[in-house]
């Protein structure tokens, strides 16, 4: 799907940018889902998805994690862990991710698996980090100016009503 | 640090390591191991159950498979591949893992996977939440009836299913249409904007596979399978996965 994204955005077919993030410069970092990047296309997806992060958020608020792309850390929501039922183990795990969000001080963390979206949507509550997680398609609709208030679960209250479709 | 915790056995079997080497290419590297520790110190699920990759490989090499085979730690392990990537011997552990997770009797494996894995074996969709494929097409139609109304931008928008001959066959994670049907308009919108000549299945359509993460390697392929045909069926010539 990155690969995509990316290509929509370099044809000039997603019309995006990162207008509406210049005042308000709100800080996004990115979670590399192991099964795509790691296990699958390696630093090539990685790097199409910060490219499109980049051109969604600005890339002066685009904050990497430590490390990143192929050497990241998994969320801990991978394996079928979210339905394996051992939910201590699987928070202890996440710390690691958890600690790295934290670390770049961004107030939402991309998070573009479904599984990832789970896990990290999970430790920002449990952990008390309170960073929002959003799936990076509400992102590109937001950045296109399409996105309307019913399509804003994951987005904080900052963005709630900014850019609001049909408003 | 592990090492010493490593209490030797009588009987030293390794025939757990040896069956899964015969299952990988190049025997997995599994008895090139340095002890360096990389896989362990990157590992997120090191220390839990007083467990870590090299630990779980040093007592497959040890042969004792009794206790690989028993400890839960293979279900906290997520199968993420990042001990592989920082091995100097590229020593494929979770293989090892998954093959320990298969050697569990199906009834004993974790709860909440068995019912997921069940749950897409009864119909069609696939879906771990048991959606039937009816249930998902009235769901899609229903959205977006919904948003062509209200939202005059979109009003020629589409969400087709089984639509024959469209370029990509899309998947969907099952919470959507199930708990929050409203997540599902906006990469229908970024599809509506590029033009992207595209088409959900109402066979297969579900994204997550819960079997292959039970080890239950028939359900796993029955799924993917599912899928796959659904696909070809339609003469779709990408199958897109969904974030
Ligand atoms: S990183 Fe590889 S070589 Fe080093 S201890 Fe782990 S398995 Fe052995
Ligand atoms: S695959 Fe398992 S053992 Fe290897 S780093 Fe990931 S969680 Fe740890």
């Amino acid at each position: 799907m990155y690969q995509y994204y990316a290509k929509w955005i370099r044809e000039g077919k997603l019309k995006v940018n990162s207008d509406w993030n210049k005042d308000l410069k709100v800080k996004f970092t990115v979670q590399d889902p192991c099964q795509i990047v790691r296990k699958s296309y390696g630093d090539v997806v990685a790097d199409d998805l910060r490219y499109v992060v980049k051109s969604v958020v600005g890339e002066e608020n685009f904050i990497d994690m430590t490390p990143n792309k192929s050497n990241n850390y998994c969320c801990g929501g991978g394996g079928g862990a979210l339905q394996s039922g051992y939910k201590k183990q699987r928070l202890q795990y996440g710390m690691v991710k958890d600690k790295q969000i934290k670390a770049t001080k961004a107030d939402y963390c991309i998070a573009a698996c479904h599984n990832c979206h789970s896990q990290i949507h999970e430790l920002s509550k449990y952990y008390g980090g309170n960073y929002s997680v959003v799936h990076l398609w509400t992102l590109l609709c937001l950045s296109l100016g399409i996105l309307g208030e019913n399509e804003r679960a994951y987005l904080g209250d900052d963005l709630k009503k900014v850019a609001v479709y049909g408003a | 640090m592990a090492e010493q915790a490593i209490k030797l056995g009588g009987k030293r079997k390794s025939i757990f390591i040896d069956k899964v080497k015969k299952l990988l290419p190049e025997g997995g590297n599994l008895n090139l191991c340095l002890t360096c520790g990389a896989c362990s110190s990157g590992c997120p699920a090191t220390g839990l159950e007083n467990m870590d990759p090299r630990k779980f490989l040093r007592m497959a090499a040890l042969g004792l498979d009794e206790e690989l085979t028993s400890t839960p730690w293979i279900w906290m392990c997520t199968m993420c591949y990042r001990c592989v990537y920082a091995c100097p011997m590229k020593i494929d552990i979770p293989a090892l893992v998954y093959a320990a997770r298969a050697s569990w009797p199906r009834e004993k494996r974790p709860k909440g996977l068995v019912g997921s894995c069940d749950m897409a074996l009864r119909n069609m969709s696939r879906s771990a939440m048991g959606t039937p494929p009816e249930d998902f097409a009235f769901v899609v139609g229903d959205v977006l009836e919904e948003y062509r109304e209200a939202q005059p931008e979109f009003k020629e928008m589409k969400a087709p299913i089984d639509k024959k001959g469209a370029h990509f066959f899309l998947n969907q994670n099952s919470r959507e249409p199930v708990t929050e049907p409203d997540e599902m308009v906006p990469l229908w919108k970024i599809l509506h904007l590029v033009g992207a000549d595209w088409t959900y299945g109402s066979k297969g359509w579900a994204a997550e596979n819960y079997c292959m993460f039970l080890a239950d390697d028939d359900s796993w392929k029955k799924i993917i399978e599912t899928s796959i045909d659904a696909a070809k069926e339609l003469g779709c010539k990408v199958f897109l996965n969904t974030e």
